[in-house]
């Protein structure tokens, strides 16, 4: 079985699909009165009027218009939405800085075992030891991956993970009577960086980036001053590329008496193999939808567990998970401490993305940490493999490679060349990618690449799969040599065509009228 | 290889080849050598799938969840019934596995699932306009905040001693990195004190922040509050419990211009805490300052209805360090679990909900009033849950009655120190009369026995050890 050359698929929009001949249909337009799916336990108290309970002028007087619908009917509508959807279970998904990794299934039969999914976070902790020793373990486990000691579980995801540590770094400089007022963030850094900094209280700084991709150092050592009180960074950056002198960067950065930030979202690169605490860093957030498999949902949920130094430790979300051990030998117990003085205080209810913590934990224990280290060996060994491939033939003429070196797990292209000399955009390539069957690469970032595409193929992709990727690539770009208006109105095959997103904006609905 | 790579020795030596180096090991040389781990991560070794379930099952079966025990926790998190179509829906690959929908031609699905869950919060809150998720409730009300202080220009965040413990805490570590101060109203009679929220309303105040019904229980009168708030200038941020809305004054309807809220109750499991999804409605004046992922309809090429993500110039991956919030990655699968479940619990089913909630809360209140050593906290009305006063000490009441397999409730004492001697009770459908009469039962017994132990005791007055007690 070797899908080599793809089929190609329709190259204009003639006859529609099924799919496409079938209006867009919403649950309440699905609604008939009287129609219902659940229904209650019978009442077994007396029956009350509601305004001798509540008094009338608290009660709502219009009943709001939920759906009328049946279960049948409500499965139908669903799955067949769910089938406007494409997904990772179904193609190759190279989304750069997204690590859309296999998800595996074994880890959503853990996390609904009743002692889970059905636990109460308001539960005695004496009475759920199994919930706080597997999020002890897992905070273990991250502190070795990270190379820094102390976790807390508790941010949501990558972003509010990024907030914790500019807060963090806010009450550091506090204590010790400092009051820094500027973020550092290379040019090249995800939108979620500069958007935390802001909310942190913070103004953002920009870093140049050098001609090899990395932090351009004499920009870096003009900006350093006693105002700045922080440096946040991926290593491996959004361009896939490793800055090897990172020991320099940090060093730089301490010197000036700036907290270290390591945003995490490309761990999958390195894990195993160098450590962002080993780097220099103070703080790393890593996002377990990303490197550690829990599923994406179609926009989370995720979570952003930090990792930190000891000088940032005291400072950490409460309540902290401890371990205590009694002389006797007794078994460890585990407990939430609430008392930390110098806490910067909780990001959100109670002690975070529980079955989140779950499926990463099953999955670092499915891989154990040989697996781990061949998981992001064969994460780079794929997008090196995937790059080479991107260089040759029209794929290298028209979407060269951004920065021509080894990659780490992603690589970023440019289209420019396409659009300059075939009149084909970066956009019109990812829309024609989709009848191909794949999902396209993170398109028009980061923003200092001209037309980019940022790939990132993950390790559980087969080398069949990225052979597959590069041939669509190809195709796609020889079909625009003989006639660009193909890619250029792209999309044939998927539920609907190219939307109007301008319009959305302009004029925004965004609920249904009922 | 692992079982979830698939790189064989064939493939590796082509895949070298193809790349022109000699090994894997090669396409690390940027990283310095001193810089390299240079030995294996020191974790436990990998495990089969089986000893792997066999590990997580064993670390589950030492919790005792809501199957083991009579639930009557409460506190933001609810045991209500997970319909069997919630799970089969959101476990389709379909929907579980894809990523934020950056490209709508093949995410229709999605988009259109955010665009009717957007429908149902904005009509069940009564607001124009709602996202298609936030992460969870407390960070939700602190997201409030960040776009009040934007809205008004203004930094004092006026805060009911009656909103949720854990959302007050987010709000003041949030409220660092707006510098924005926080004053908080106490509560008289379990409600916010109106008087007291006037005195602390001035022109600096961008809002005020309530919780509908409040962490004791209390229905607040939403729309006092909110025209004390109008009357100064500020916002009104109300916390709301959605399983209400079927009864409750929604907060549309009572000058409230943002609605934020746990999502939880809506098909999410408990999860310990979470993954769940919070919500945020306004009005359609801050549709522009709205935090997080928005749906909004729209046509293809071909005149086709479609969806798209709409307003993305308010969102961090265009706007930057100007974005109205930070968030990325948000509660997307949790959210369609949410309109599931409001699907299947339907237009009728909301309602009865509702009523089915209060009664049984007024037989709870009644039943449990009547016991030697029990008395309401407040006598203000209710929905869902309560408080009670215990004339023994709670938390060993509490670890009485959890050896009869119930977990009665949440001990208001843990953030409340003028509620000691309090405890919150938690009502849903699953609860039914036999198990609220289970209930005060075992807490009769419990309440006589502990305080007959504790007037044997030289020093009555102390509270037993807390050993292991959250946030003693």
């Amino acid at each position: 079985m070797k899908p080599s050359v793809p089929l190609t698929p329709p190259t204009n929009a003639e006859t529609p699909t099924p799919q496409q001949r079938e209006r867009a249909t919403t649950i309440f337009e699905r609604s008939v009165a009287g129609r219902r799916a659940g229904t209650l336990p019978p009442l077994d108290v007396p029956e009350r009027p509601l305004d001798e309970l509540i008094p009338r002028e608290l009660l709502r007087d219009r009943q709001p218009e939920l759906p009328e619908v049946s279960e049948p009917e409500i499965v139908r509508h669903y799955n067949r939405l769910s089938r406007r959807n494409f997904d990772l279970d179904t193609g190759p998904y190279p989304l750069g800085s997204c690590t859309m990794k296999h998800n595996p299934r074994l880890n959503e039969r853990v996390a609904a075992l009743p002692g889970h999914a059905r636990l109460h976070p308001a539960q005695d902790p004496r009475r759920a030891q199994g919930a706080l020793e597997l999020m002890w373990r897992l905070e273990r486990a991250l502190a070795e991956i990270c190379g820094l000691e102390h976790v807390s579980l508790q941010p949501s995801a990558g972003s509010h993970g990024e907030l914790a540590g500019l807060l963090l770094t806010r009450a550091y400089h506090e204590d010790q009577g400092e009051r820094r007022t500027r973020v550092l963030t290379p040019d090249t850094a995800h939108g979620t960086n500069p958007a935390s900094v802001t909310m942190a209280g913070y103004e953002v700084v920009k870093v140049a980036t050098d001609e090899r991709g990395g932090v351009d150092l004499e920009d870096l050592r003009a900006k350093l001053d006693e105002r700045v009180a922080c440096l946040m960074l991926t290593n491996p950056n959004t361009l896939g590329v490793f800055d090897e002198r990172i020991a320099e960067i940090t060093q730089l950065v301490r010197d000036a008496g700036g907290t270290l930030y390591y945003d995490g979202a490309n761990l999958n690169a390195i894990m195993g193999h160098t450590r962002p605490g080993d780097m220099g860093f103070d703080i790393v957030h890593v996002n377990l939808h990303k490197s550690f498999s829990q599923p994406h949902g179609g926009g989370g949920p995720g979570a952003g567990p930090i990792a930190v130094s000891d000088r940032i430790e005291p400072f950490l979300p409460v309540p902290r998970l401890v371990r205590s051990e009694d002389a006797d030998g007794a078994a460890p117990r585990f407990d939430f401490d609430h008392e930390r003085p110098k806490s910067i205080g909780r990001l959100r209810g109670f002690a975070g993305n529980f079955g989140v913590f779950v499926r990463s934990y099953a999955y670092i224990r499915s891989l154990g940490g040989d697996g781990l280290a061949e998981a992001s060996e064969t994460a780079v060994l794929n997008a090196n493999y995937l790059l080479a491939r991107m260089k040759q033939g029209s794929a290298g003429r028209f979407l060269p490679v951004a920065f021509d070196r080894l990659c780490m797990h992603e690589f970023v292209l440019s289209g420019a060349p396409a659009r300059r000399e075939l009149g084909v955009k970066t956009l019109d390539v990812a829309k024609r990618l989709l009848d191909f069957g794949f999902h396209p690469p993170t398109i028009y970032f980061p923003l200092l690449v001209d037309e980019a595409l940022m790939v990132e193929p993950t390790e559980t992709e087969t080398k069949e799969g990225l052979d597959a990727l590069a041939d669509a690539f190809e195709q796609i770009l020889a079909e625009a040599e003989r006639d660009s208006e193909i890619a250029r109105s792209a999309p044939y095959t998927t539920p609907v065509r190219r939307l109007d997103e301008a319009k959305a904006s302009r004029r925004p609905v965004v609920r249904q009228p009922l | 290889m692992t079982r979830y790579t698939s790189a064989t020795d064939a493939d590796l030596e082509a895949m070298l080849g193809a790349i022109g180096v000699g090994a894997v090991d090669d396409l690390f040389a940027e990283i310095p050598a001193d810089l390299r781990l240079g030995r294996a991560l020191d974790l436990p070794a990998g495990l089969s799938e089986t000893e792997c379930f066999d590990h997580l099952a064993s670390l589950a079966e030492r919790n005792a969840d809501a199957d083991a025990e009579l639930c009557f926790l409460g506190a933001g998190i609810y045991d209500h019934y997970v319909p069997a179509i919630v799970d089969a829906i959101t476990q389709r690959s379909e929907f579980l596995t894809p990523y934020t929908p950056y490209q709508p031609e093949v995410s229709q699905g999605g988009l259109q699932v955010m665009f009717e869950f957007q429908t149902a919060i904005s009509e069940l809150t009564a607001l124009p306009v709602s996202n298609a998720s936030l992460y969870e409730g407390p960070s939700s009300v602190a997201s409030a905040a960040y776009l009040a202080i934007g809205a008004t220009g203004r930094t004092r965040l006026v805060v009911s001693r009656g909103l949720h413990p854990h959302s007050r805490e987010t709000l003041r570590t949030y409220a660092r990195g707006f510098s924005a101060e926080v004053v908080e109203v106490g509560l008289e009679g379990g409600l916010t004190d109106v008087a007291e929220l006037r005195d602390a309303l001035d022109s600096e105040a961008a809002a005020v922040f309530v919780e509908n019904p409040n962490f004791l229980g209390a229905v607040e009168d939403l729309r006092a509050l909110a025209s004390a708030a109008t009357e100064a200038g500020a916002l009104t941020v109300a916390s709301v419990d959605p399983l209400t809305l079927g009864v409750l004054r929604p907060p549309g309807d009572c000058g409230v211009e943002i609605a934020v809220g746990e999502g939880q109750q809506l098909g999410g499991r408990l999860d310990f805490g979470g993954p769940s999804f919070g919500f945020f409605c306004a009005t359609e004046n801050h549709l522009r300052r709205m935090p997080g992922r928005i749906a909004g309809e729209t046509v293809d090429l071909d005149g086709r209805r479609g969806f798209v993500l709409a307003l993305q110039t308010r969102e961090q991956h265009i706007r930057r360090e100007r974005a109205t919030h930070n968030i990325c990655t948000s509660q997307a699968l949790n959210a369609l679990g949410g309109i599931v479940y409001l699907a299947w619990l339907g237009k009728r089913g909301i309602v009865e909900l509702g009523e089915l909630l209060a009664r049984r809360m007024a037989y709870a209140r009644q039943r449990l009033a009547e016991i030697d050593g029990v008395e309401l906290l407040h006598e203000a009305p209710a929905v869902r849950e309560f408080a009670v006063r215990l004339d023994a000490p709670v938390p060993a009441v509490l670890d009485r009655v959890a050896e009869e397999g119930i977990a009665a409730g949440y001990w208001l004492g843990r953030e409340y120190p003028e509620y000691d001697d309090g405890l919150l009770i938690a009502l849903t459908e699953r609860r039914s009369k036999a198990d609220i009469d289970r209930l005060a039962d075992a807490l009769a017994r419990a309440i006589a026995e502990t305080a007959a132990v504790d007037g044997l005791l030289p020093d009555s007055g102390k509270k037993p050890s807390m050993a292991g007690e959250v946030g003693a």
